[in-house]
């Protein structure tokens, strides 16, 4: 199943046609996001600066929540806590921030990607120790980590640094060059390009794929797991600044960011029995369905069928993804 | 005979452990009733005045809507799945019923609303079983595609208003005597089917069958699509009588009134024992696990704790009881 299609490429000499086979899925997916944006330029000939600028801020934060869905369910695993970490980081952050310097932004910044790694650990250390599986332990602590947020801050408050607010609005340089790509993009490129070049990102993708083999090949499971929920807990994190940021202020109550994780995971090519695909599929797909939703409401479709089309798209993409492996099996 | 069990005991202590692992094993109910006899003790000595008949009447009335969701979480986790668009189609049913009544009459407003559910249902099975999608990407897919249609068809009913129907008032939120509330009427008979459906017939043989060896149960003859398919109708068709008796309860038609209920719908299932991955389980657990949160929530509600703690010991309860379980299974 694996063999047809190595998703980690470990040879030194990588040639242009093996990467394109490699992440065919993504290009693909880039190709119709294209097509998608051309699309929508013929629909609304006013779609322009401002509507890519909307773009990259709307898709930030779920755009990292569905890196740190990408990252665990890489692993072999999933986290339905996401959502739960990021009100809770974000109204950690935005409680701190509320009223202070900017120098002390800084540092709630920092104390809040530690507060993420340490969530993430919690989850990981509670799937490997307690041995319940993934879906019932973060599905736990997702009520755990909402409550938490519910703790910090009973109705939607606070305020942001401004240096952060800036962070993530306007652009940088040329006006098509919005500042929330450039931190999304820099973000992912210095986490997750260094990782999944190092024997870590391998362990990760091997446990993903068959975790007794990786388990007989020498790599330490259990802690590998952990690294990857650490690892999920950080870019939720991320997740929840980039919340505290564009908004200004810190929301206790989950937005939707779970389940539109797994949604953009799967459409991304993440296959979800692990070991397959990769962080930028899942943000191109993140960024064709918020895409979509925008031409349904240039189109003045109901934007409640924008929901159903959501639904059946996730539901058709996984189908075709099962179908064309079913296939492949059998042939 | 306290010679007999004392003995063994005082020898080698691992026995002991190893019984009463046995036991969990075994008869997760047991321990299951204890738990929930400990939680009614602890309520009755902080809150002596809450612990009556008509609080058991109101736990019970309160737990029917979720023991009904958790019941279709049973049912598919047995073969290693999961339906989390049930709180959409439960929410949908109440509201289509409470939208059709007026012109309809209430047994077509069902009617319509079960074959709406079923419907629904029949494409999720179709989508896990025939399709093999993933049953957490299948139903949360169904999930959203229902929540997009009944709001295109909340907007469609704006004019013609919608209200809950008496009868469903009666029915959810109504009690013949103070212990006894009228929706037993309706859980009864379906708690029996799903008891019996589990326990006495092929096709509840086949669930487990399936959740616990996929390859063995087809080299063995069962076709799982079909199986799959009318499992989740049933799920389904079980989410929309939970959509009736809660719109009853809460006397509300709303689009995403059931939302709230699929995690905790998820959580009295495990806590009931039946196994996420397949295979291992029963409905009667599960009926007791959701008793344990009710009691759970009562209590916490009446110490006056927030709501944000009584959301922290939810989830920590469902990992230690999880973990519980998995320690006691595994050991064996």
């Amino acid at each position: 199943m694996s063999a047809a299609a190595p998703s980690v490429t470990t040879g030194r000499t990588i040639s242009l046609a093996s990467v394109a086979k490699g992440n065919s899925w993504t290009l693909g997916l880039i190709g119709f996001l294209a097509l998608l944006l051309v699309f929508t330029k013929l629909i609304q000939p006013s779609y322009g600066v401002t509507g890519v600028q909307g773009l990259a801020i709307s898709v930030l934060p779920l755009a990292l929540a569905a890196v740190a869905q990408a990252i665990v369910v890489i692993s072999g695993g999933i986290d339905l806590s996401i959502g739960a970490m990021m009100a809770l980081t974000s109204v950690v952050s935005a409680t701190l921030m509320k009223g202070q310097t900017d120098e002390f932004g800084v540092v709630v910044v920092v104390g809040v990607l530690l507060l993420g790694l340490l969530l993430g650990a919690v989850n990981g250390a509670l799937v490997v120790v307690t041995r319940v599986p993934d879906i019932v332990v973060t599905l736990a602590m997702s009520f755990v980590w909402a409550g938490c947020a519910l703790l910090v801050l009973k109705t939607p408050g606070g305020g942001s640094a401004q240096w952060l607010k800036d962070l993530v609005s306007g652009s940088l340089g040329n006006e098509w060059i919005p500042k929330a790509a450039v931190v999304l993009i820099s973000v992912v490129a210095l986490v997750w390009i260094p990782l999944r070049r190092s024997r870590l990102g391998l362990s990760i993708y091997a446990i993903g794929s068959n975790r007794l083999a990786a388990f007989r090949s020498g790599v330490p499971v259990g802690r590998t797991r952990i690294i990857a929920y650490v690892l999920t807990g950080l870019f939720a994190a991320l997740g929840g600044l980039s919340l505290t940021a564009s908004t200004g202020i810190g929301t206790p109550v989950p937005g939707p960011y779970t389940l539109m994780s797994v949604a953009a995971v799967v459409l991304g090519g993440v296959a979800l029995s692990g070991g397959r695909g990769g962080v930028f599929g899942a943000i191109v797909a993140v960024m064709v369905l918020q895409l979509i939703r925008t031409d349904m409401t240039f189109l003045r479709v109901n934007t409640n069928l924008a929901v159903v089309a959501q639904g059946a798209i996730l539901i058709g993409v996984v189908m075709i993804g099962s179908l064309i492996q079913l296939r492949r099996a059998r042939g | 005979m306290t010679e007999a069990t004392a003995t063994p005991s005082a020898r080698s202590p691992w026995l002991t452990a190893a019984r009463w692992r046995g036991l969990f094993r075994d008869q997760p109910l047991i321990p299951l009733l204890g738990l929930l006899a400990l939680l009614v003790v602890l309520t009755w000595l902080l809150r002596p005045a809450l612990v009556n008949p008509g609080w058991a009447g109101v736990i019970v009335r309160q737990s029917i809507p979720l023991a009904l969701l958790a019941a279709c979480q049973t049912i598919t986790f047995l073969t290693g799945g999961i339906d989390l668009s049930v709180g959409a189609v439960a929410s949908m049913s109440g509201f289509v019923v409470a939208t059709l009544v007026g012109p309809a009459g209430l047994p077509l407003a069902i009617l319509v609303a079960l074959i709406v559910a079923g419907l629904a249902g029949v494409l999720n099975g179709i989508g896990v079983g025939v399709f093999r999608v993933h049953p957490l990407i299948m139903t949360l897919g169904m999930s959203l595609v229902v929540l997009g249609l009944a709001n295109v068809w909340q907007l469609a009913m704006v004019q013609t208003g919608a209200g809950v129907p008496s009868t469903l008032r009666d029915l959810g939120s109504g009690t013949t005597v103070t212990l006894l509330p009228n929706s037993l009427v309706v859980f009864v008979p379906v708690a029996m089917f799903i008891l019996l459906l589990l326990w006495r017939t092929g096709f509840g043989r086949l669930l487990y069958a399936i959740g616990d060896n996929p390859v063995a149960s087809r080299l063995a003859g069962a076709r799982a699509w079909q199986v799959l398919i009318v499992l989740y109708t049933i799920s389904a068709i079980i989410a929309a009588i939970a959509g009736f008796i809660l719109s009853g309860l809460t006397n509300t038609a709303s689009v995403t009134l059931a939302d709230s209920y699929v995690l905790p719908s998820v959580a009295a299932a495990v806590i009931g024992g039946t196994s996420i991955l397949g295979g291992r389980g029963g409905y009667a657990g599960t009926i007791v696990g959701t008793l344990i949160l009710t009691v759970l929530i009562s209590l916490l509600s009446a110490l006056g704790f927030p709501e944000a703690v009584r959301q922290v010991l939810f989830g920590s309860l469902i990992v230690i009881v999880a973990a519980a379980y998995t320690r006691v299974t595994d050991a064996s």
